[in-house]
């Protein structure tokens, strides 16, 4: 042994260490692959050693070599090694290899839960320390299911280097292992008043981090936290508890108002910059919560916004960068403060730094408005010429877009400026967003019927001119406004000046260096010009100039039928034939463009984007359902389906023969309306009522405007959207002059002794200024029937969402940690058939794991469906959504209380004749008048022995609205209300929710209990502030809590060898009673008894049942109860004979019921 | 906060810190992409990018840029704070440190950032007190290796 020792040490001395490696490497730059390569054949000469130095030396190097982007996955085992060797110094290696390396993918990963286990118990506080550190990079859902419950226990680890860290990492354990949550959560909590400082930051962090994503399960914690922010200085703690702040407050709005005064003094005396900038965020979060506009609120937003002004006025780039994103969330809410401070976001925009710039853009979009949209737009356009790099060019322009076209352009007044500048974009070159311009001029044109004519002069002019557009690089993007430009001219064709000279400008050769998209569209609106001229000069009888276009066309579309592209050759061949034909028929002197004409008669009207995933599915259709069976996966069959598609395809080919007739395509698109108007499922153009000027009159009958412009419509050459601007600004000023005209007239005509309020002091606010044109936007349309939901945008795969889990409930004797046991401590003898809780079968090997997994989903669904068959008495939905909600956070043993097929599973199968149980609930009245209407239910749990949560159900059964509900109790000396720390006795514990009228909601509060023997009854206030229209009234309510015997019980399943034994011991006392005159059938009866007493059955033989249930004290308590003609006697055996004495009173009353 | 890196004004990385599990190539995508965005950033330019779904915060300290990923709702000065905190860690325990000192000890500079925070959170707010820790750490580590030296020599004589 020392010599292989020696041996190894003589070894190491001709071993490269770090050092070495490192300094090797920085020596070879030239052939650095080359000499790492080698380092790594090394490395694996060094790892087959026995010794562990040599091992962890080699570990050491490998983490490094991975750091440059080496594959060292291969070394996993060895990492495991290193991190077991009983050494801290190479341990501390391991673990450093192993945080850098390992991932959930790992597989070896499973192979280190005994030795972090054994590490996270060892005597050093070090080697805790590194393996939680180690732990906190590659914890995956096995490694916290099986070390949650180490890791909890660290938490009350004596040194708080551990505790600290313990805290910490419980919150990667809640993410990958959330049923972990509510078991941890108490002692996390205490954790918040941990006598250490860094523990306490710690607890901070984690609960402000879990609270964040799910904030509604929090507010509990509110007060607590609100000492903490008012008592602490730590500026690392207070940053955090303000961000939570700012979370919870959108839930509870009381709170924000409450926090507003000490948040404003924290940013008036805080040095910090960092923790003003939360403090000034969480502000302005509490004030969007609290949107009804209190006269004090306005102060706090202008210090808001002064502060802001300070930090981007300041010479440091960060604060003014943080000072513009904090300035974009108060716009939202407040526009009118932040437009105060216009100049300096303008100034914001010549900005050296590219982010702030952009950061600036972000907040103009909220500062425009009817008045000054001209004005900024034609300051960015100005930034367009001048930016040097094209991203930002880009960034520019999406942002002239968006807030053009903010809000269904409710900022525009003029849309001919519009559309100018549009059309002015096109001139960059090289941008990636043609087809953003596309898209608005299509929007613009389509929905905005007025601006059509415009719009297409434009659109002609821009086609005339493409050479220009499309001249540049081949990638070049902004081509894609020839797309728009094309379909414009074609489809409102009527509006076309000079439609042949656009006709003849589509068809020019260079046309075909377009990308096929747009040729196809091209060809395809070229047909539609060519409609709308045959039909001019047919009209004025010229039939020679129509053929002319015809023969123009016949000559020219072949240019398109030799295009590479598909989808342009097959519409210019048809549209070739089609043209051909024409041909024929005009050589007849038919008249043929009322026909031509008809192809593209009826509108096209924008449809909603979302539209097609409204449209219900109509019922009894089954998207998933296969149409046809899917084709097996065999060879043989394999073969079939390829012939018979060939077999098809040749078929096709000879259907198309393209000659195409127009009657028959006339008769064809009319067969198909026919068919659309009968079709429910296809989205008709009718107007839809969600029309946004629905009190205008329908299009055809606006008077479009005469503008005169003192520039013909025609703007030959490029168009300059500023001419538009000079031009809107006169006509503004006319519309003033003639709008105080008119005033003054209104008033003359009023009463003549009334003062003049308004004067001649004219400002001009958004709402004076009238648009230039009647604009009718359309709105988009949408299924008649379209359901209306907002749940588009939820990713499901969250993998915050796991931990929404209800923390105030009190916890359930079946949420334990797991606990990892010795294979032999445990033989589970009673059948696992049984429905027992997951805590009650061990541990062992993964595959069970899973298994019990999956008998925890099906658990999980039929306690859904249970709550779905039987509603509870209170129909009230929020509550029974609460229910569900519960149902679906964890599995709870009252799930199994209220079905009878729960309860009473092993004798299921036998019993046939059932009538249905009535439904049942545990909640039964407390108190009652007009204004509130008090149901409550006790439970018990196992984990906290003397503790009983009351649940009480408010509802408001009133028009007013109820708040600062507050319940007081008058305690007994066994039973004693929990108040929050620091109160005393007679306060009263303040409801955490207020209530509008109607709804009902539910608040816990947990009473603590010396002994469970007898019932008890307290007395107590239910205090609360009702307002109504007419003001508001202080009310009380007086009730009467009733903790019976059976409230201190818990449903406990017991195996019934448990029981037998249970029995054979002897120390139970005994007792029975005897009810008579009971109609209801056995099975319904032994269900009443769970649900309402809380008991499990153990076994069942035809009318005869042994049940089991156990108190919060753990008492014992076992029921035989037998079924006769017409009595049930029940006999009892408890290790208490008071409480058995009681409980049966209790049954007593419930079975004469029966 | 997701990840940390430092890497030197030439885009070799220096140290990686992952809060969050990712596959190696993934690491290596994020890595090459955020190194030449920050290296392409003029110096007067303010220390906050916005990339992917989260806020990239970067200090440049001598030759080497410190870089942490953090979620939208985090906030970014106190994550300059952070870098800073760990630049003193690191200053404090060399001694006025430079590249080098992070090169050949690079495992060093991990334990003093495992020691300051954990899982992406600050663990200790005290510098005194992550000193602390590392210098009892390396006691220990000095302690367990001092008797294996001893019999070395023993061994060798």
């Amino acid at each position: 042994m020392a010599l292989k020792m020696v041996k190894g040490s003589i070894d190491r001395m001709f071993d490269k260490n770090l050092q070495d490696l490192v300094r090797g490497i920085r020596n070879h730059k030239e052939d650095e692959a080359k000499y790492i390569s080698q380092c790594i054949d090394e490395i694996k000469q060094e790892l087959k050693q026995d010794n562990i130095a040599v091992k962890a030396n080699a570990v050491c190097k490998l983490t490094y070599l991975q750091m440059l982007g080496y594959d060292i996955s291969w070394a996993a085992f060895n990492i495991i090694e290193v991190m077991s060797a009983s050494k801290f110094t190479f341990k501390r290696i391991g673990y450093l290899a192993a945080s850098q390396c390992f991932h959930e993918g790992t597989d070896v990963i499973m192979l280190t839960t005994n030795q972090i286990r054994k590490d996270l118990s060892s005597p050093s506080q070090y080697d805790t320390g590194v393996a939680l550190t180690g732990l906190s990079c590659f914890v995956t859902p096995d490694l916290a299911r099986d070390l949650a419950n180490d890791i909890m226990t660290l938490m009350s680890h004596t040194k708080p280097y551990i505790r600290k860290k313990a805290v910490l990492i419980m919150y990667k354990v809640f993410l990958k292992y959330p049923e972990s949550l509510r078991p941890a959560f108490p002692r996390l909590k205490e954790k918040l008043e941990d006598p250490d400082p860094g523990v306490q930051s710690a607890a901070v962090n984690v609960i402000c981090e879990l609270a964040r994503r799910n904030p509604k399960n929090y507010l509990s914690l509110a007060p607590l936290f609100f000492k903490l922010m008012t008592s602490s200085t730590n500026n690392w703690v207070l940053i955090k508890i303000i961000k939570l702040f700012g979370a919870l407050t959108p839930l509870e709005p009381r709170l924000g108002k409450k926090l507003i005064e000490p948040l404003t003094n924290l940013i008036h005396s805080t040095s910090a910059m960092s923790l003003l900038y939360e403090c000034v965020n969480t502000v302005i979060a509490v004030l969007i919560s609290l949107s009804s506009g209190m006269p004090n609120h306005s102060a706090s937003i202008q210090l808001c916004v002064q502060k802001l002004r300070i930090l981007i006025e300041d010479s440091d780039q960060n604060l003014k960068y943080l000072g513009l994103l904090a300035m974009s969330k108060i716009l939202r809410t407040h526009p009118k403060s932040v437009q105060a401070h216009k100049d300096l976001v303008l100034q914001c925009l010549d900005d050296k730094d590219e982010s702030i710039r952009l950061r600036a853009l972000d907040l103009l979009y909220g500062m425009v408005s009817k008045k000054n949209l001209v004005e900024i737009v034609k300051k960015l356009m100005s930034h367009v010429d001048k930016a040097e790099g094209t991203t930002y060019r880009d960034e520019l322009l999406t942002k002239i877009i968006d807030i053009c076209s903010q809000c269904n352009y409710q900022h525009i007044t003029n849309f001919q400026w519009y559309i100018s500048v549009l059309v002015e974009l096109t001139r960059l070159e090289g941008t990636r967003h043609g087809h953003l311009i596309a898209a608005q001029m299509l929007d613009v044109a389509i929905r905005v019927k007025a601006i059509r004519k415009f719009a297409v002069s434009q659109m002609s002019a821009l086609l005339d001119r493409a050479h220009l557009v499309a001249s540049s690089t081949q990638r070049n993007g902004i081509c894609e406004v020839l797309y728009a430009a094309a379909w414009i001219c074609g489809e409102f064709s009527e509006h076309l000046q000079e439609p042949q000279q656009t006709l003849e400008a589509m068809l020019r050769p260079k046309v075909t260096t377009l990308p096929g998209h747009i040729q196809a569209v091209y060809v395809q609106n070229v047909v539609k010009l060519y409609a709308a001229i045959l039909q001019q000069r047919e009209q004025a009888a010229e039939p020679e100039a129509a053929q002319d276009v015809t023969q123009l066309m016949v000559e020219r579309l072949p240019q398109f039928v030799q295009s590479a592209d598909l989808e342009v050759q097959e519409r210019a061949s048809c549209v070739l034939q089609l043209v051909k034909h024409i041909q024929k028929l005009q050589a007849k002197d038919v008249p043929v463009a009322e026909e031509v004409s008809a192809l593209f008669a009826g509108e096209l009207n924008p449809v909603a984007p979302k539209a097609q995933k409204k449209v219900p599915v109509p019922e009894g259709l089954d998207l998933d359902a296969w149409i046809n069976e899917p084709p097996s996966d065999s060879e043989s069959e394999d073969e079939k389906p390829k012939a018979i598609f060939h077999e098809e395809e040749q078929r096709h080919v000879k259907q198309r023969q393209p000659e195409a007739d127009e009657e028959e395509l006339a008769r064809r698109r009319e067969a198909r309306k026919q068919e659309q108007a009968n079709n429910p499922f296809y989205i008709k153009s009718s107007p839809s009522p969600q029309k946004r000027y629905q009190d205008l009159p329908g299009v055809e009958h606006i008077p479009v405007v005469q503008i005169d412009l003192s520039v013909p419509l025609k703007v030959p050459g490029m168009p300059v959207s500023d001419q538009y601007v000079k031009l809107e600004e006169e006509r503004r000023h006319r519309q003033r002059l003639e709008k105080d005209r008119k005033k003054k007239k209104k008033k003359d005509k009023e009463k003549k002794g009334k003062p003049r309020r308004h004067g001649s002091l004219h400002t001009e606010s958004d709402e004076d200024i009238a648009p230039a044109q009647q604009v009718d936007i359309v709105t988009e349309e949408m299924p008649e029937n379209a359901l209306p939901s907002d749940e588009d945008d939820k990713d499901p795969n969250d993998p915050y969402r796991a931990l929404d889990i209800d923390l105030d409930r009190p916890l359930a004797d079946s949420e334990k940690l797991p606990i990892q046991k010795h294979r032999n401590a445990d033989t589970c003898k009673s059948p696992e058939k049984e429905d027992v809780p997951v805590t009650e079968k061990k541990i062992k090997k993964l595959k069970k794991k899973e298994k019990k997994h999956k008998e925890k989903e099906r658990e999980k669904k039929k306690g859904k469906e249970e709550e779905k068959v039987k509603p509870s008495k209170h129909k009230k939905k929020k509550h029974k959504k609460e229910k569900e909600e519960r149902s679906k956070d964890k599995k709870k043993p009252k799930k199994k209380k209220p079905a009878s097929d729960g309860a009473a599973e092993p004798v299921e199968n036998g019993a046939l004749d059932e009538d249905p149980l009535p439904p049942m609930s545990s909640y039964c009245l407390l108190a009652e008048n007009a204004y509130v209407k008090m149901t409550y239910d006790i439970q018990g749990s196992l984990q906290k022995d003397s503790q009983v949560t009351v649940s009480v159900v408010l509802e408001n059964q009133s028009s007013s609205f109820l708040k600062n509900m507050e319940l007081s109790v008058l305690d007994s000396l066994n039973t004693k209300l929990a108040r929050p720390e620091g109160s005393s006795v007679h306060d009263g514990v303040p409801v955490p929710f207020q209530l509008p009228p109607g709804v009902s909601n539910e608040a816990q509060f947990v009473f603590t209990v010396r002994s469970i023997v007898t019932a008890q009854k307290l007395k107590g206030t239910l205090s609360f502030i009702a307002k109504n229209d007419e003001g508001s009234t202080h009310e009380k309510l007086d009730f009467q809590l009733h903790f019976s015997c059976t409230s201190y019980l818990v449903t406990t399943p017991c195996y019934s060898d448990a029981f037998a034994k249970l029995l054979e011991s002897g120390d139970l006392s005994m007792s029975s009673v005897k009810v008579d005159g009971i109609s209801m059938s056995f099975q319904n009866l032994l269900a009443k008894i769970c649900f309402h007493h809380h008991f499990s059955v153990v076994e069942r033989v035809d009318s005869c049942a042994s049940m089991y249930s156990r108190s919060i004290q753990g008492h014992h308590v076992c029921l035989l109860v037998k079924k006769g003609e017409k009595s049930v006697s029940v006999d009892g055996k408890c290790s208490d004979a008071a409480l058995l004495g009681s409980l049966l009173e209790e049954m007593k009353a419930t079975l004469a019921q029966c | 906060m997701q990840f940390m890196l430092l890497f030197s004004r030439q885009g070799k990385l220096r140290l990686q810190k992952w809060y969050v599990s990712l596959s190696e190539r993934e690491k290596k995508k994020i890595t090459r992409e955020i190194v030449q965005t920050i290296l392409a950033r003029k110096p007067k330019m303010c220390s906050f990018l916005e990339w992917r779904d989260l806020k990239i915060v970067y200090k440049r300290y001598a030759s080497l840029y410190f870089c942490c990923a953090i979620e939208d709702q985090e906030n970014e000065l106190i994550t300059l704070e952070i870098i800073h905190r760990y630049v003193e860690l690191l200053d404090k325990y060399f001694g006025s440190v430079c590249e080098l000192d992070i090169i050949f000890n690079f495992e060093k500079a991990y334990f003093i950032l495992d020691e300051f925070l954990l899982g992406g959170e600050v663990q200790e707010t005290s510098k005194k007190n992550v000193l602390k820790a590392i210098e009892q750490a390396d006691l220990l580590q000095e302690e367990a290796e001092t008797p294996r030296s001893v019999l070395e020599e023993i061994g060798l004589t």
